[in-house]
């Protein structure tokens, strides 16, 4: 009997984890995402390093706690013992998470500094923040567009089945190249935005009236996709970004195509006159 | 039994205590506003948001360094509900440190209607924006445009020689604000 | 009316023995335990409001696409959550908390102000009415997040002045009853009630009360600023006319951050008060809970921007809010510490009161270490504005500040009216409670790091599973708290009779008070060795 019952368990809970798996999920995850810049992988061992510190120190103190309730019970006949302080063991807990929080900001700190490091980029991309699209303006290539939700109404008001990149996709993408410093410039039309992509490591408010500087240097060519991460009105949740990392040559033949294709001659990358 | 004297010595207690506290209420209500003016200067001296502030610097002599060269990108937004045109006639500067110069904006009216419109500056990095000292600017003033009108709105400026070293570009970036008084 | 006759037929007004009665008792009482009730029943009533305005978000959360609610009421009822949960649930039922047990914790007779103090209550009501009656407004409520961060939240329609004249009103209310609560603490202490003996309970009010007078006006500075941006031109948030739409987001968050201090410094002094009760034995480390707590709220001022770490500061400015907000682990850390030593080699029941503190120290604790991680900038860069952030103010809230009011609720309710609580029933709740709080909460934080961000209605198909299940927590756990109610109105209206000590290894002033507490209470003031 016992046997059947846990075999027919066995049997419910594979089935569960086989659709589970077999759903169109590539990308479903727990945890934060790699990434595929510098940045993002130390942001994510960043993140790692402390998760397993606060894993650590649940352990012990949720140790003693659950050793504690277990054996110091009433219905153990455990008399209750009366004291009330220790200045030892209290400098102690004041010190040590003191000691931990210094490793923990050190990594914290180098990281930080090289994120905030956008010289010698190669390329500078503006995006801007509508309610509710994205606009890029390459501003050393003269090029600019709008990059607006591809997903059709359809889809959201569940009339038809919905794609694997449901919410995902835009009619223009951004596409920049692999293996360059791209620096971005974000600010906002309207009210404020904040331009995210997962797999760069960071986002980074669109702020109406002001810009804000980034960067990133894609070392992978792929398709990266992320959303408007601050409330923005009514259709926050349906503005995302997709990212199309390419090889150079490629990027190189893209940026041809967009001149020739819809824009005014590129103004003169050069002038000015000293006073 | 209390006595009458304790009552009132208790009463007299609660109404310091009142009066003590509405009086931190009323300074903590002033302080929120207080902490508008004490921003901006904040802002002024970290570069907050690239904030360079409406406020003209002052033409001082100052020696061109010839041998440092630093990028100026020109940028243009404009706020929804503006209609303008709005681009810079340059995007690109190499310029030296200490030395004027002058660049231009190009902006035309889209409607028939006389329109006001406000230039909002802003620098990345935020670092930089104390160091981009701007003699003339159109951002100071507002635009008045008339229907259709283009015009071409200039800026002089200087970059301090004091701009940390490790800054190699410069953004500025204007975004035009239209603003609901136009008729004045 | 019985109302008007009854304070008039006694010259002492200590002396009548019970509440006159019918509706005026209530609308006119000045007697802190009526009070400290009718902030309770509020709070609870909020409290299903604004839990059933968070079961239509989960509910509309359950499976991708848009079924039962449209964007832009979606957004409103993501607003007015938190609005009636923060401003409506917890706090309230923190100062309801206070009402009925500062004064008989520190042999009071009543709260120091007690006109004042049916002002302070009566206010929340209409403040409320009219924050909810502007769902009914052409255009809806507000929708740009309680946060009200300019220029999204200049768009709301006709509900925005009365949404501000609502926070204006609960912060009055709040102010009036921190100035109370200091009041009766300072000046009405019984003799031999030095600050150093007073329970932790009241010592974390203490402190509480001061932040609250001290952030309170200036969120009401900032929703004047607001209000004046939008109705009198003025340029505070507004670059066109000079401003910075992210002032706003420092003076909110100076407000802010304080204020999520506020909801959780009364909840560790009411877990101070049940640990030791149930481990039979003294708190551990009472002087470092009292400088632990008085360090959490200095640093609260100092923390702000972390909530704000993706506006683009300068790199200095990062990094000290960054440093800033990792010192807040250690006070907090000391008051984990100390009550795991209190526990140790106690002799320890588990009723329910102690149920939902250990739950809170556990959960509470699970929240504090995801705050941990936020606080480290690089990495917020990818948390922020994520599920991760949400399942981490709902671990710090909901198993926090909510778990310990409703410890408290258990632990003080017997002496209140005088019957036991049904223990049964009170552990069906407990465990359903915390079976439910967690599989609500704990996917979220998957879903933070999977990428899914917060406040919006609908998402990528890799988000599904867990949105699913977190959604199937939320009901388990609304309808979980009706059971709490039930308990709630059982106990009072019978039960097995509460004797004066209540529980067995209770110690304080208000547990040699008989049960029901009577009245009025320490008229006469007792004397503390």
């Amino acid at each position: 009997m016992a046997c059947n019952r846990i075999a027919r368990g066995g049997v419910a809970l594979g089935s569960v984890l086989a659709v589970w798996s077999a759903g169109a999920r590539a990308d479903f995850a727990v945890n934060m995402t790699p990434g595929v810049t510098a940045i993002s992988r130390e942001v994510y061992d960043l993140h790692m390093l402390i998760f397993w510190i606060c894993v650590a120190i649940g352990a012990v103190v949720f140790g003693v706690m659950f050793w504690s309730i277990y054996h110091h019970r009433k219905s153990r006949g455990a008399v209750a013992a009366q004291f009330h302080e220790s200045a030892l063991v209290e400098v102690l807990w004041t010190i040590v998470p003191m000691l931990i929080l210094v490793a923990m900001a050190v990594p914290a700190t180098k990281t930080l500094i090289r994120m905030a490091d956008a010289r010698g980029a190669d390329l500078t991309i503006k995006v801007t923040g509508y309610q509710w699209r994205w606009h890029y303006e390459y501003l050393n290539e003269g090029i600019d567009f709008f990059s607006t939700l591809a997903t059709p109404q359809d889809q959201i008001h569940n009339t038809v089945p919905k794609d694997a990149t449901y919410l995902l996709e835009v009619d223009r993408r951004l596409v920049v190249p692999v293996g360059k410093k791209i620096r971005i410039l974000t600010t906002a039309a309207d009210v404020i935005h904040s331009w995210w992509v997962p797999a760069l490591g960071w986002k980074r408010d669109a702020i109406p009236g002001f810009i804000n500087e980034s960067w990133t240097l894609i070392e992978k060519p792929g398709v990266y996709r992320g959303q408007c991460a601050e409330l923005c009105g009514q259709d926050h949740g349906f503005m995302p970004v997709v990212v199309d990392a390419v090889p150079e040559a490629e990027f190189q033949q893209w940026v041809a195509n967009m001149k020739a294709k819809n824009l005014p001659a590129a103004q003169a990358a050069n002038g000015g006159q000293p006073l | 039994m209390e006595t009458q004297e304790t009552k009132s010595a208790l009463a007299t207690a609660n109404r310091r205590v009142v009066r003590r506290l509405l009086l931190a209420v009323a300074a903590m209500f002033a302080f929120g506003f207080a902490l508008a003016p004490l921003y901006d200067v904040l802002c002024q001296i970290t570069g907050l948001n690239g904030k360079t502030g409406g406020r003209v610097a002052v033409a001082r002599p100052v020696v061109v360094d010839e041998t440092r060269t630093v990028t100026v990108e020109f940028v243009a937004s404009l706020n929804a509900g503006a209609p303008w045109e709005f681009a810079p006639m340059v995007t690109r500067m190499a310029v030296h440190p200490g030395q004027y110069y002058q660049t231009r904006y190009l902006a035309r009216n889209l409607t028939d209607q006389r329109l006001v419109g406000q230039a909002v500056p802003s620098v990345a990095p935020g670092p930089a924006a104390r160091h981009f000292q701007k003699v003339e600017c159109f951002c100071f003033n507002r635009q008045k445009f008339e229907p259709g009108e283009e015009r071409a709105m200039p800026v002089t400026f200087i970059i301090d020689p004091e701009l940390p070293p490790e800054v190699r570009t410069v953004t500025l970036s204007y975004t035009f604000f239209k603003l609901d008084d136009a008729g004045g | 009316m019985s109302i008007a006759a009854a304070p008039a037929l006694h010259h002492e007004h200590d002396t009548h023995a019970g509440p006159p009665r019918g509706l005026g008792r209530w609308l006119f009482t000045t007697n802190h335990k009526d009070i400290g009730t009718l902030y309770l029943l509020f709070s609870l009533m909020m409290f299903f409001v604004g839990g059933s305005f968070a079961l239509v978000i989960r509910a509309e959360l359950f499976q991708p696409g848009l079924q039962i609610v449209d964007p832009h009421l979606f957004n409103q009822l993501t607003t007015l959550h938190a609005l009636v949960m923060i401003f409506g649930a917890v706090m309230p039922a923190f100062v309801g908390l206070a009402n009925w047990q500062v004064p008989i914790m520190i042999g009071a007779p009543d709260m120091a102000l007690p006109r004042m103090n049916n002002w302070s209550f009566w206010i929340l009501p209409f403040a409320f009415a009219l924050l909810l009656s502007t769902l009914f407004l052409p255009g809806g409520g507000p929708a740009g997040g309680w946060t009200l961060y300019p220029p999204l939240a200049l768009q709301t329609g006709q509900a925005f002045p009365f949404v501000i004249l609502a926070i204006h009103m609960m912060g009055i209310s709040s102010i009036m009853g921190a100035i109370n609560v200091i009041a009766t603490i300072l000046n009405l202490r019984a003799p031999g009630m030095i600050l150093m003996k007073m329970p932790l309970f009241v010592w974390t009010w203490l402190i509480t009360a001061f932040l609250l007078i001290a952030v309170m006006p200036v969120l009401a500075g900032a929703v004047t600023m607001l209000l004046a941006d939008k109705f009198f031109g003025t340029s505070f948030f507004n670059a066109a006319g000079g401003g910075d739409p992210v002032m706003f987001q420092h003076i909110f968050w100076f407000f802010g951050h304080p204020e999520v201090y506020i909801m959780i410094l009364p909840a560790f002094g009411i877990i101070s008060q049940i640990i030791p009760t149930f481990a039979r034995k003294p708190l551990f480390g009472y002087a470092s809970m009292v400088y632990a707590t008085a360090s959490i709220a200095f640093l609260s001022f100092i923390v702000w921007a972390h909530h704000m770490f993706t506006v683009g500061m300068p790199l200095a400015g990062e990094l000290f809010f960054m440093y800033s907000t990792m010192l807040i682990a250690v006070p907090t850390g000391v008051k984990v510490f100390n009550w795991v030593s209190t526990m140790w080699r106690g002799s320890m029941t588990f009723e329910t009161p102690m149920l939902f503190a250990i739950a809170f120290v556990i959960l509470f604790t699970i929240g504090g270490f995801s705050g941990l991680m936020l606080a480290i900038a690089p990495a917020d860069f990818q948390y922020h504005d994520t599920y991760f952030v949400v399942a981490h103010f709902h671990y710090v809230l909901v198993p926090g500040a909510v778990f310990s009011i409703m410890a408290g609720v258990y632990y003080w309710l017997p002496k209140w009216t005088g019957h036991m609580i049904d223990e049964r029933l009170g552990r069906l709740h407990f465990w359903l409670s915390v079976v439910g709080v967690n599989v609500l909460f704990f996917p979220q934080h998957f879903l933070g790091l999977a990428g899914m961000p917060r406040r919006i209605p609908d998402y990528a198909l890799q988000f599904t599973e867990f949105n699913m299940i977190s959604s199937i927590g939320a009901f388990l756990f609304g309808f979980s708290q009706l059971l709490f109610l039930y308990n709630v109105i059982q106990t009072i209206r019978g039960g097995e009779p509460a004797t004066d000590q209540v529980w067995e290894g209770a110690r304080g002033l208000e547990w040699t008070l008989p049960s029901p507490t009577p009245y009025h209470t320490f008229t006469k003031a007792p004397v503390v060795e």
